[in-house]
């Protein structure tokens, strides 16, 4: 197990390199002069020349990336054209905004999607297993920012239960806060918690008929034990392995889920620095963004051993 | 014999629907095990062996499966009249009857230690409180021949052989002093060396907790040194029963036969040739109106077609025999 995480750090640390220098080549990659396209056509001669430098524009393109690197392994992603303030300070004020709305996703997904598909198993082929699936299968189908505003039109403008949009810290009022936060939430939800449903499905189905199914029934226990107990440790497996993917799809929709909610995390941030062509706040989101999920794949990995011995004693 | 037996199927028969055609996987068996006894029940591989021992205990998945008719009588009350999800049922299950499976690699749960899964089985059926249920378990595993037994209790089933997993089973199945045992081929999946201890260990634990044992079999030879009596099964059917004497020494069915030819013996005479049994067992979901084994059968006459399966007929004793063919006139 220890250098089973070892190996995995080590990948971890590789992939946000790369993610990094990808992230860094963005400044090449648009045609013209990323100075220009910045500042606009109105600038002058000076400012041009001096975003140049800044950006290190006039000096060897993997020396300059070596220097930013540096900089953001210290915290520094440099200075925002449009915000005039450092972009680490920019993000780590939206972070936690971004944090609630992924976290409470993740937590409905998690804790509805598990049991769905467990029970889904359990009675296949019932009414209840008919009723989940379909619905499973049409939240996979559902595009997100429909859902959207669907949810806004009938529970925040028709039925007036929940507000329009925004976002209010829960440690100053948690009751607005949560008020707010469930809808983007469930919308946010919504395909993970679909396809991990699904998934659950499936491995339960292939997990009760195996022969060590039959010895929990042969010994005489419960079903509820035997499911809970036996069959449920081993399902589990696969549907951890989706959870670490489901993390990029939630990452993926907050950008939509903030822009269609009026939240002010790092989704919105970083559509905002795209529209306004202010390269370093990209460069600094997709550097943050491509760090908490790829912990959070750590930590997937991380928790395998847990729940599979198999793996935490491998050499 | 005895006025009531521990266990009695009575016309068992138990059917599994798969797509359109239904496979009669058991078809009409009895037979009775008696207290202390050990008893074989064996047939080729698909004969149905397996799916009646699940069906006495209504473990057979339900559907495709479906117990059609039958009964079982342990001390005396109907298992199949229980619900089968029901505590009755449960009660029965690994508390007074212990199963053996034939796959030891895959029959135990990878996740979980093997202790636990042990201990369960104890605090279950016995109410034990979780540490007199762990000093329980070490000294089953113990008793199974598995060294370190204190360590080895908190392993995880990957750690452990072929062989070794089916001590564990065992030792799963005696835990709470069962009535009767039944071990499902408990031998085929191990080499010839394992097979040897397991079948001693199967022996001793029949000694050492007074149990019963019902041991379900390919190979006639594993049961010749062991059972008292022996069922021998075709096709969803018992051709032929009685004493290992009556099955060995006197064979009144033409498959009993080619059984007794097809498979080396431990007591075996010098330069006997094993002959196998021409041919395949029959569709399950396709038998014919006659005799099921006509095909393969050495004693096979163009009557025999023309009358359904013989029932079984009283030889002499408790040796019973299904075939009209008379082998004492040659
Ligand atoms: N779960 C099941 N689903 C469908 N068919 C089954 C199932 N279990 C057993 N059968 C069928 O019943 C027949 C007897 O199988 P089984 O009792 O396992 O044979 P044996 O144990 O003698 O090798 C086989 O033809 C098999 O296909
Ligand atoms: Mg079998």
């Amino acid at each position: 197990m220890g250098t089973f995480i070892l190996r995995r750090l080590i990948q971890t640390v590789v992939v946000l390199v790369l993610v990094s220098f990808f992230a860094y080549l963005l400044l090449y990659l648009i045609p013209g002069d990323p100075a220009v396209t910045m500042l606009g056509l109105e600038a002058s001669k000076e400012q041009i020349e001096a975003l140049r430098h800044e950006l290190g524009l006039d000096r060897p393109m993997l020396f300059q990336y070596v220097n930013w690197f540096m900089n953001v392994v210290q915290g520094d992603f440099g200075k925002s054209l449009i915000y005039r303030e450092n972009i680490t300070d920019l993000i780590l004020t939206r972070l936690p905004i971004t944090f609630h709305l992924g976290l409470v996703s993740l937590f409905l997904s998690t804790l509805i999607s598990i049991p769905a598909g467990v029970i889904s198993a359990v009675k296949r082929g019932g009414l209840l297993d008919s009723v989940i699936t379909v619905s499973a299968n049409l939240g996979m189908a559902i595009p997100l920012f429909w859902l959207g505003i669907l949810g806004v039109y009938l529970f925040s403008l028709k039925l007036g239960w929940l507000p329009v949009q925004g976002y209010t810290s829960p440690f100053s009022d948690f009751w607005m806060s949560t008020k707010q936060i469930i809808m983007p939430s469930i919308c946010l939800s919504v395909v993970p918690l679909a396809s991990l449903a699904r998934q659950t499905r499936s491995s339960m189905l292939e997990v009760i008929r195996q022969d060590y199914i039959r010895t929990a029934r042969s010994k005489g226990l419960k079903q509820r034990t035997i499911i809970t107990g036996h069959a449920l440790k081993n399902a589990i497996i696969p549907v951890v392995t989706l959870l670490g993917i489901q993390m990029r799809n939630l990452v993926g929709g907050s950008v939509l889920i903030e822009t269609v909610f009026n939240i002010p995390g790092i989704g919105r941030l970083m559509v905002r620095g795209v529209f306004e062509k202010d390269f370093l706040i990209v460069q600094g989101c997709i550097v943050m963004v491509a760090l908490v999920v790829a912990l959070a794949n750590l930590l997937v990995d991380i928790s395998y051993g847990y729940f599979d011995p198999r793996i935490r004693h491998e050499e | 014999m005895a006025a009531s037996h521990l266990l009695e199927v009575k016309n068992l028969t138990t059917e599994f629907r798969i797509g359109g055609s239904v496979i009669r996987a058991v078809d009409g068996i009895s037979y009775y095990i008696d207290d202390g006894e050990i008893v074989g029940l064996v047939g080729e591989s698909g004969c149905g062996k397996s799916a009646s021992q699940l069906s006495v205990l209504q473990l057979i998945p339900m559907p495709p499966g479906n117990i059609v008719s039958g009964e079982a009588i342990f001390q005396g009350i109907d298992l199949l009249d229980f619900d089968p999800d029901g505590e009755q049922i449960r009660a029965v299950r690994g508390g007074k009857i212990g199963l053996i499976f034939q796959e030891p690699m895959t029959s135990l749960n990878p996740v979980l230690t093997i202790g636990r899964q042990i201990i369960e089985t104890l605090v279950l059926h016995l109410h034990m409180d979780r540490q007199s249920a762990r000093k329980r378990a070490v000294e089953l595993i113990d008793l199974m021949g598995i060294p370190d037994a204190k360590q080895r209790i908190d392993n995880y089933p990957h750690q452990f052989s072929g062989g070794m997993r089916q001590r564990i089973m065992i030792a799963m199945a005696v835990s709470c002093n069962p009535n009767l045992l039944i071990a499902d081929e408990p031998t085929t999946a191990l080499d010839v060396t394992t097979q040897a201890q397991i079948l001693e260990i199967l022996r001793n634990m029949v000694k050492a907790f007074n149990t019963s044992l019902l041991i379900v079999t390919h190979n006639l030879g594993v049961v010749a040194r062991y059972a008292q009596r022996i069922y021998v099964m075709y096709a969803g059917r018992i051709v032929e029963s009685g004493t290992v004497k009556d099955i060995f020494d006197n064979p009144c069915h033409p498959y009993t036969l080619g059984l007794l030819k097809s498979v080396p013996r431990l007591d075996e005479p010098k330069g006997r040739k094993l002959v196998p049994i021409v041919g395949l067992p029959p569709n399950l979901g396709n038998m014919p109106g006659y005799c099921a084994f006509w095909p393969r059968c050495s004693k096979r006459s163009p009557a025999c077609k023309k009358k359904p399966w013989p029932e079984l007929r009283l030889i002499s004793g408790q040796h019973y025999t299904a075939c009209d063919y008379d082998f004492d006139k040659k």
